[in-house]
């Protein structure tokens, strides 16, 4: 029995250096959401982040995969793990950070999984906030959102190509003027 | 629909009626169709290289004769991709990057990182740490404040402000220099406490500039508070309702001048905050001027922190400044020349980076911008496997849409200023 029973469409609950996190399916999204604002009292959107996990647990794998040159356990500082982490359900997850302005100053996160594609509903209706922030997972992690009025770049250009934060975007991807290898 | 703020903390009196946020986007405002077919709809481009605004900031904007009809931010200039290049270094290289994100509150963003891979870690930090690192934070947040103070009145036209708020500026940043070695951008804190012992004659100094500060602030009101010309300028305009605040993600002054006494320094207390006495300023009005009261008020009680803060670190003279975690901190200089295991610690720790628990985390503090927040995410390496700031001045610029709202031209710049961004932060 948890606090957390009555949340419309939860998967998993989880508890890890003092805080919980909520996983749900993207479709059940907006309805737990909702039931998080108006039932449990998270007025306030903190954040939006999301996470690419492409290549998480591959041995040698710390930072990003795919440069020109490759990284290999050689190298210093890509040494490999002292454990394999736990695998995780799909490719990236967005986490939404919640908190309760009132007196108990309350956080959570609730988390949805997706896969390249998969689409999350935008949480504008429920937190206006959400508005740049999910522009930005849009811009930089490519996250598809479903819904929202006006998705469109919002830190690089509109005409850039790929997602930079994804893992298999490379550092220093963009060539370098005057440097003879353009 | 949106969502409420609880009745204790808001105002008594709402500062206007329902909600003002545009819809469907909350941070567009759009010219009517009735006003673009008048024909005298002239749409401009505002920045992003333009004097007063603060950096970056490109603002386009819909005009009718002097009224703004539709404004819309647009940002990105200033994006140099801090959280990728974070994900490519060992976690203690990756603290000299969150200060430059914010390279006005630098050590209030060195702190979030930091603390975000101490709760992680789960790692216990000494007393004298802890202090220091509220006395920064808050010396910081005075010199954050001055900045803005300085540059918002000199775009409103107050320009003797300017000077004087850089002159109590200086001194802070020659007390930074006399702690860390550097004026800006420190990277004072190490995971675990602090980078080096509190040189001796920083205390002393540090009282002589908290006798003083007060004074300054006097003479600041002096000049501003009651200023005819200021008032007309500021009180009335800009406003925001303590519900579309919370709504739209407002933290810090912003928040505080709708009249929502929120700060979490006093809601969910970090470092030394829950031991020391200090009062949240709150405004009702939820204007410009109300911000404006909310940064003053919050600059003299950021001295007081900063006098308690010396009262105890005084009385913590030999104590310990950093964790005793050889996995974590490196060893003390000295034992390098004598035992092995303190070398291949160092050796270990400079050329491989200790290595941080498989978990995420988010931890936020209260920047003087607002709620700063870390979010990182470990793969049990050593490097981080994701870091992603919540940056205030990025969640402050959604408001402007709001703000703008039946605002004229010129107003744009006091309405805009006041809400303190920093264009770094808002770009990383």
């Amino acid at each position: 029995m948890s606090d957390w029973d009555d949340v419309p469409g939860l998967r998993e609950e989880r508890v890890h250096v003092g805080e919980t996190t909520l996983v749900v399916d993207a479709g059940d999204l907006i309805e737990a959401a909702t039931y998080l604002r108006d039932d449990a009292g998270f007025n306030f959107l903190s954040d939006i982040t999301a996470v690419d996990y492409l290549g998480w647990g591959d041995e040698g794998v710390s930072g990003y995969l795919g440069t020109a040159g490759g990284r290999d356990l050689n190298t210093p500082m890509t040494q490999g793990y002292q454990a394999v982490p736990a695998a995780k359900p799909k490719r990236f997850a967005m986490n939404y950070h919640l908190l309760s302005v009132s007196e108990d100053a309350r956080r959570i996160r609730l988390q949805v999984w997706l896969d390249e594609g998969e689409r999350v509903p935008s949480v504008i209706p429920v937190w206006p906030t959400a508005d740049f922030h999910e522009r930005e997972a849009f811009d930089l992690m490519g996250i598809a959102i479903a819904e929202h009025p006006n998705l469109k770049r919002i830190l690089l250009d509109d005409d850039w190509d790929g997602h930079p934060l994804r893992k298999d975007y490379p550092l220093g991807g963009e060539p370098v003027r005057f440097s003879g290898e353009e | 629909m949106t969502a409420t703020a609880p009745r204790s903390l808001t105002s008594r009196r709402p500062i206007y009626l329902g909600t003002r946020i545009p819809s469907p986007t909350p941070t567009v405002l759009t010219t009517t169709p009735e006003m673009l077919e008048t024909g005298d709809v002239l749409t401009i481009n505002f920045g992003p290289n333009h004097p007063s605004t603060h950096g970056v900031l490109r603002l386009i904007v819909d005009l009718y004769g002097e009224d703004v009809t539709g404004v819309e931010a647009v940002i990105g200039y200033l994006h140099t991709g801090f959280e990728k290049n974070m994900e490519h270094k060992t976690w203690w290289k990756c603290i000299t990057y969150p200060e430059r994100i914010d390279y006005v509150s630098f050590q209030n963003n060195e702190y979030v990182f930091v603390g975000a891979v101490e709760k992680l870690l789960e790692l216990e930090v000494p007393p004298k740490a802890t202090w220091m690192r509220t006395l920064l934070n808050e010396l910081n947040r005075i010199h954050s404040h001055l900045v803005w103070l300085g540059t918002s009145a000199l775009e409103l036209g107050a320009i003797s402000m300017f000077w004087y708020a850089f002159r109590e500026r200086e001194q802070i940043l020659d007390l930074f220099e006399l702690v860390t070695g550097y004026r800006m951008h420190t990277r004072y804190f190490q995971v675990g406490g602090l980078a080096e012992d509190i040189p001796r004659g920083f205390y002393p100094e540090c009282r002589k500039f908290c006798d003083w500060m007060p004074r300054a602030v006097d003479d600041y009101e002096t000049l501003l508070t009651r200023n005819k010309i200021w008032l007309e300028r500021t009180e009335g305009l800009g406003l925001l309702s303590a519900e579309d605040a919370i709504a739209l993600g407002q933290s810090g002054p912003v928040l505080r001048g709708s009249g929502v006494d929120w700060d979490l320094r006093k809601s969910d207390p970090y470092l030394a905050y829950g031991s020391v006495d200090f009062r949240v300023p709150v405004y009702q009005a939820g204007d410009v001027y109300a911000r404006y009261r909310v940064h003053m008020d919050e600059m003299r009680e950021s001295v007081r922190i900063v006098e308690q803060c010396l009262d105890r670190l005084e009385q913590m003279d030999g104590e310990p400044w950093i964790a005793d975690d050889r996995k974590v901190v490196l060893p003390p200089r000295h034992e390098l020349h004598t035992s092995m295991e303190s070398l291949i610690h160092h050796f270990k720790i400079v050329t491989e980076g200790f290595r941080v628990p498989e978990g995420e985390v988010y931890y936020a503090i209260e920047s003087p911008r607002g709620e700063l927040g870390c979010y990182i995410c470990s793969d049990g390496g050593p490097k981080p496997w994701r870091v992603k700031f919540r940056a205030p001045s990025f969640v402050a610029l959604e408001a402007t849409a709001t703000l703008m709202k039946d605002a004229l031209i010129a107003d744009m710049i006091a309405i805009v200023g006041s809400l303190d961004t920093v264009m770094g932060e808002v770009d990383r």
